[in-house]
């Protein structure tokens, strides 16, 4: 493998400004009164800035596409991040729906298990 | 683009580094399957405070900030440590390491101390299974800073003692990416843990 400074200049800045980015749309929501923008909105660009730079940094800092000859580590990658999406994606899908078939509401759940003097 | 790209037959040094490089990315892999699941587990309890302070009592775009861009930087200076190793100065290298060294020492510092500001105003594991699985996600993420901080002392041993060689080499192109991992470990809790945290 070949470390170059270019690479890891680019890889530097690029993560700071999506870093910042991330940050900066944060603030502008909530110092506005959580009114700027819409939730739905909000979650999707904070995830979609993240992996971004979850390829900038494979890229440039961890040399995932500079392998020559069968791409191993590539193909190890792709495969575990399969599993991560499953099994992340899986739990909140799961979860979230034993959540909302098997429980009162909420407020009337917290206050079931307080009257119980917790477990 | 590189345009000097000859195909050389690899030297017995550089096959080796490249076998243990790619047994430690697997390694890597098996780690990042850890996360994800304290992720998924996360996620799922993100929502049970149980009357207990939520994700936006608690935390703070600044101090969450600060750490990132803290991490983000080792993340460099680490890959400048690589860089000075391969043009062999080991004097270089070392500057860098230790660089390396001090800036994760401060995110540690710094994320130590927000734990510790909320076990002392009452947020402390035991509270809720939202802060249970907020302090084992990011409890394991600083366990493995501090099992990089330990790397990077031995690596600085190690290369002053022996010099540039092909194996101390190997070492730190493995701890490069065990650092670089950990910062994109990180970028995923500053994102979808703290941000999403205070939305």
């Amino acid at each position: 493998m070949k470390f170059t400074l270019r690479a890891y200049i680019i890889g530097f800045v690029a993560s700071l400004a999506l870093t910042l980015a991330a940050a900066w749309l944060v603030w502008i929501h909530v110092s506005s009164g959580h009114a700027a923008f819409s939730h739905s909105f909000l979650y999707a660009a904070v995830l979609t800035l993240a992996v971004v730079q979850l390829f900038v940094q494979l890229v440039f800092f961890m040399h995932l596409a500079g392998e020559s000859g069968p791409r191993w580590r590539l193909s190890a990658f792709v495969s575990t991040a399969g599993i991560i999406v499953i099994v992340i994606a899986g739990a909140i899908w799961i979860m979230g729906h034993l959540n909302y078939n098997m429980m009162a509401s909420p407020a009337q759940m917290e206050s079931y298990i307080q009257s119980q003097d917790g477990f | 683009m590189d345009n000097e790209q000859t195909i050389t037959p690899m030297t017995e040094a550089e096959e080796r580094t490249d076998t243990q490089v790619f047994g430690f990315w697997l390694y890597l892999m098996t780690d990042l399957i850890i996360f994800g699941v304290l992720f998924a587990v996360y996620f799922v309890l993100r929502g049970a405070t149980f009357g207990g302070p939520a994700s936006y009592d608690l935390f703070s775009l600044r101090s969450a900030l600060a750490e990132t861009i803290v991490l983000l930087t080792s993340s460099f200076t680490c890959g400048l440590a690589l860089v000075a190793a391969q043009r062999g100065k080991a004097n270089q290298t070392i500057g860098w390491l230790a660089a390396t060294f001090a800036l994760g020492a401060a995110f540690l510092a710094l994320e130590l101390t927000e734990l510790s500001r909320f076990v002392a105003t009452g947020a402390s594991p035991e509270r809720s299974a939202f802060l249970s699985a907020f302090f084992t996600l990011v409890g394991t993420h600083g366990l493995h800073i501090g099992v990089g901080l330990l790397w990077i002392a031995v690596a600085i041993v190690q290369v002053r003692l022996r010099g540039l060689t092909a194996g101390t080499r190997s070492k730190l192109t493995r701890f490069a990416l065990f650092w670089h991992f950990l910062d994109i470990v990180w970028i995923f809790i500053f994102s979808t843990v703290y941000l999403y945290g205070i939305i």
